[in-house]
C-alpha cells in the first residue's frame, strides 16, 4: 500500500530524513518510534504531502502510484489521512461544515454527488457514537478551545468519517489522559480492516499497549535504524534510546 | 465644466423649481455656501487622505434624471431581501417607484421625504431633526443637503416595535449617461421604539453612478435600531455614505456594513451619545477585488458617562483593491465609565493589494475602558495545510478560511434571513460553494 524508497526531505535547506525506507501493507499496524529531533514529524508531513517540506530524492508510492510530488488534497482523496499532533484552530467553522466540506470535496474530486443530508447526518451521528462525542460538540468552531484530548478525538472522528486506506496518527497519544487514551485507541481498533493500514508515530510505548503493531520501527537521524515486531516498543520502553544511539554511531 | 461648476449651475435650476415655501431654503442655501467654499475633499486632507475622488468625479454626471425608465420586479427579485415580508421603499434613478414600493402609515410612518418636506403634518418632525445632527461643515454633507429632494423618510413613534424590516433600495438603469444621486433619509425611532433597516443602492448598468447619501438617524430613549448596508455594487457605481446616529440614554444602535463591490465607496459613519447607558455597534466585513477601493471612516463621540461602542471590522483584499480604515473614538472629560473597544483586522490575499488602518483615540476622562487593535496577516499555512489534507482543494480551502475569519461579525446581525444573504454573497465573492449550513 505504502512504499517508501531512500527518501531525502529538507526543510529550509536543512535535511531531516536521509535515505528513510518502509513499506506498509493493507491490513498491517506500523509503529515508528524514536527520540525528539529523529524526524518523526516531518516523516508525516512528508507522506501527508506539506509542501515546506521537499523532497530532494527517493519516492513515496501509494497502491502503486508515485505521489512524491502530489498535492495534499489529492493525497488525501487517494485515501490518507494524518491526524495531527497539534490540530488548527480554526475559529468561524463548525466541527460539522468542516467535515461534511471534506466529504463533499473527496467525492466531487471522485466523481461522485455529494453525500444526502440524511445519510450524513446518520454518519455522523455513528461516528461520533463510536469516539463517544456529544453532538453539540460538533457544532462548535473547529479545534477551538478545545482540550487536547477533545482535539485529538476530534481528529480520530475525522478519520472515521473520511474512511481512509492509510492512517498515519502523529503523537496521537500526547497530551491525553489514560481514559481518553482509550476511546481514541478504540475508535482506531474499530475503524482497522484487513483492507486499510495504520502507521503510528509516538514517542512513547503507551499508545502500542491499545493499538498493537504488527511491526515496530525505530527512526533516528532521519532513517530507519531497527525494525522488529512489538517486542521491541517493550524494549525501548525499557531501555531509552541511548543504546540505539550508541548502536548506531558505534 | 468641472461638477462643482455644474453642480452650482444645477443648484440654481434647482431653486427656481422648489416651492416658494420650501421649508428647508434657508439651510439650502447656506449648504451650498458651505460646498462652494470648501469644494470636494481631497487628498490633502487627513481625513482623505488614502483616497482620491478624482476619478470618480471625472464623468460628465447629470444632477438631475430627465428620463424615466420602468423597471418590472422580476428583474431585480436578487437585490430584494425577498424570502421576508418588508417595507419597501424603492428609488429608480431617484424618482419613487411606487409599484415597486410597499410604504406604510399605519402606526409608524414608512414613506417619502419629498411627502415629508411638503406636507404640514410632517413640519413639526422635519423641524426637529432635519439637518440636526448632520455635520454641517462637511462638505458633502452640505452638498446634499442643498440638493435634498427625495429619499427615504422613516417615523417610528413611542413604543412601537416595527415587526417587518424597512428596505431601502436605488436602483440606477443606466437610462443616463451618467447620474449622480443624493439621497437624502430621516430616520426617528422614538423612546422604546425598535426598528431594522436594510439599505442597498444598485446599478443595473454600466453607465457611471455617483451616490452621494446621507441619512440621519436619531434613536431615542430606550430604544432599538439595526441598519444594514449591503454594497455589492458595479463597478460602474460610487457611493460616498455619509450617516449620522445621535443616540439617546440606554438606546441601542447597530450599523452592519457589508461591502463587496463598486468601485469607490466611502462609508462615513458618524455616532453621537446623548444620555447615558448607550450601546452602540458598528462592525463591516469588507472583501474586494479588482481595483475596488473602500474607506470606512468612523467616529463614535462618547459625550456621556457609562456608555460602550463596539467596534469590529474585518477585511480580505486582493488584486490591487485598497482599504482604508480610519476609526476615531472621542470620550469626553465627562464621559466617565466609558467602554470603547474597536478591532480592525484585515487579510492580504496577494502583494498587490492594499489596507490603510488607523485608530485615532482621544480621550479626556480618565476611568474608562479603550481598547483598539489592528492586525494585517496572510492566511495560516497551517491551517490552509489542515484543510487540504483533508481533501478540500487549495481554493475551497483559502475560500473556506477566508469566510471563517470574517464570519463572527455576522453573529450580531439579527435578521436570519439578512445573515443567509450575506453568507450567499461571500460566498459569491470568494467564488467557492461550499454547501455551508447557511
Amino acid at each position: 500500500m505504502l512504499k517508501i524508497e531512500n527518501l531525502h526531505a529538507s526543510v529550509e535547506d536543512k535535511e531531516i530524513l536521509k535515505g528513510l525506507g518502509i513499506e506498509v501493507k493493507p491490513g498491517e499496524v506500523h509503529a515508528i518510534m524514536g527520540p525528539n529531533g529523529a524526524g518523526k514529524s516531518t516523516l508525516s508531513s512528508v507522506i501527508a504531502g506539506r509542501e515546506e517540506f521537499e523532497v530532494t530524492e527517493g519516492t513515496i508510492e501509494f497502491n502503486g502510484e508515485d505521489i512524491t510530488e502530489m498535492e495534499a488534497d489529492e493525497r488525501a482523496h487517494k485515501g490518507i489521512f494524518m491526524s495531527f499532533q497539534y490540530p488548527v484552530e480554526i475559529p468561524g467553522i463548525s466541527v460539522t461544515n468542516f467535515i461534511k466540506t471534506a466529504i463533499n470535496e473527496t467525492r466531487k474530486a471522485k466523481g461522485l454527488e455529494e453525500m444526502p443530508a440524511n445519510e450524513m447526518l446518520k454518519k455522523i451521528k455513528e461516528k461520533a457514537a463510536l469516539l463517544d462525542i456529544d453532538m453539540k460538540f460538533l457544532s462548535r468552531s473547529l479545534n477551538e478551545g478545545f482540550s487536547g484530548g477533545e482535539k485529538k478525538r476530534n481528529e480520530i472522528f475525522q478519520m472515521a468519517m473520511l474512511e481512509p486506506k492509510l492512517a498515519i496518527l502523529d503523537e496521537t497519544d500526547s497530551g491525553l489522559d489514560i481514559d481518553a487514551l482509550r476511546i481514541v485507541a478504540n475508535g482506531v481498533n474499530k475503524l482497522k480492516s484487513n483492507d486499510n493500514a495504520v502507521v503510528v508515530i509516538t514517542h512513547y510505548q503507551r499508545l502500542l499497549d491499545y493499538i498493537v503493531p504488527d511491526y515496530v520501527h525505530v527512526l533516528f537521524d532521519g532513517k530507519i535504524v531497527k525494525s522488529g515486531t512489538k517486542e521491541l516498543a517493550l524494549e525501548l520502553e525499557a531501555k531509552g534510546y541511548d543504546w540505539i544511539k550508541q548502536e548506531v554511531t558505534a | 465644466m468641472s461638477l462643482k461648476d455644474k453642480l452650482a449651475t444645477s443648484y440654481m435650476v434647482l431653486e427656481n423649481q422648489i416651492a416658494k415655501n420650501d421649508p428647508l431654503s434657508d439651510i439650502r442655501s447656506k449648504a451650498i455656501q458651505q460646498f462652494e467654499n470648501q469644494g470636494f475633499p481631497t487628498k490633502k486632507e487627513e481625513a482623505w487622505k488614502y483616497t482620491s475622488l478624482n476619478s470618480v468625479l471625472k464623468p460628465d454626471y447629470n444632477v438631475f434624471a430627465k428620463k424615466e425608465k420602468a423597471i418590472e420586479y422580476k428583474d431585480v427579485k436578487p437585490y430584494f431581501i425577498h424570502d421576508i415580508e418588508t417595507y419597501k421603499i424603492v428609488f429608480i434613478d431617484g424618482i419613487y417607484s411606487s409599484h415597486l414600493s410597499e410604504t406604510s402609515h399605519e402606526g409608524l410612518d414608512v414613506c417619502l421625504m419629498s411627502a415629508a418636506l411638503s406636507k404640514p403634518k410632517y413640519k413639526e418632525v422635519i423641524d426637529t431633526y432635519f439637518n440636526k445632527v448632520a455635520k454641517e461643515d462637511d462638505s458633502l454633507t452640505a452638498l446634499n443637503t442643498a440638493f435634498t429632494k427625495e429619499g427615504a423618510y422613516i417615523y417610528i413613534p413611542k413604543s412601537k416595535v416595527v415587526e417587518k424590516p424597512i428596505e431601502i433600495i436605488h436602483f440606477a438603469t443606466g437610462v443616463e449617461d451618467a447620474l449622480m444621486l443624493q439621497p437624502r433619509n430621516l430616520v426617528v425611532v422614538e423612546e422604546n421604539a425598535q426598528v431594522q433597516i436594510i439599505e442597498r443602492h444598485q446599478s443595473l448598468t454600466s453607465h457611471p453612478v455617483l451616490t452621494n447619501v446621507v441619512t440621519e438617524m436619531f434613536v431615542g430613549k430606550n430604544a432599538v435600531l439595526d441598519y444594514y448596508k449591503i454594497q455589492n455594487d458595479l463597478e460602474s457605481a460610487s457611493l460616498i455614505d455619509n450617516t449620522y446616529i445621535s443616540q439617546e440614554g440606554n438606546s441601542n444602535a447597530s450599523v452592519h456594513t457589508f461591502s463587496f463591490g463598486g468601485k469607490l465607496t466611502r462609508n462615513n459613519l458618524n455616532y453621537y451619545h446623548k444620555g447615558e447607558y448607550i450601546d452602540s455597534t458598528l462592525k463591516g466585513i469588507t472583501i474586494l477585488n479588482d481595483k475596488q477601493h473602500v474607506d470606512h471612516y468612523t467616529l463614535v463621540d462618547h459625550a456621556a458617562p457609562n456608555c460602550e461602542s463596539h467596534q469590529d471590522y474585518k477585511g480580505i483584499f486582493s488584486e490591487k483593491s485598497v482599504g482604508v480604515f480610519n476609526g476615531k473614538i472621542l470620550v469626553d472629560r465627562i464621559a466617565q465609565k466609558t467602554n470603547a473597544f474597536q478591532q480592525n483586522n484585515n487579510i492580504l490575499l496577494d502583494d498587490t493589494a492594499t489596507i490603510n488602518t488607523k485608530p485615532q483615540l482621544e480621550i479626556f476622562a480618565d476611568d474608562v475602558k479603550c481598547s483598539h487593535g489592528c492586525t494585517i496577516g496572510q492566511l495560516d499555512p497551517e491551517a490552509l495545510f489542515y484543510l487540504k489534507s483533508r481533501g478540500i482543494p487549495e481554493k475551497e480551502a483559502k475560500g473556506l478560511l477566508t469566510y471563517a475569519f470574517a464570519n463572527n461579525v455576522l453573529e450580531s446581525v439579527r435578521i436570519p434571513e439578512v445573515q443567509k444573504r450575506i453568507n450567499k454573497l461571500i460566498a459569491n465573492k470568494l467564488g467557492i460553494n461550499l454547501g455551508l449550513d447557511f
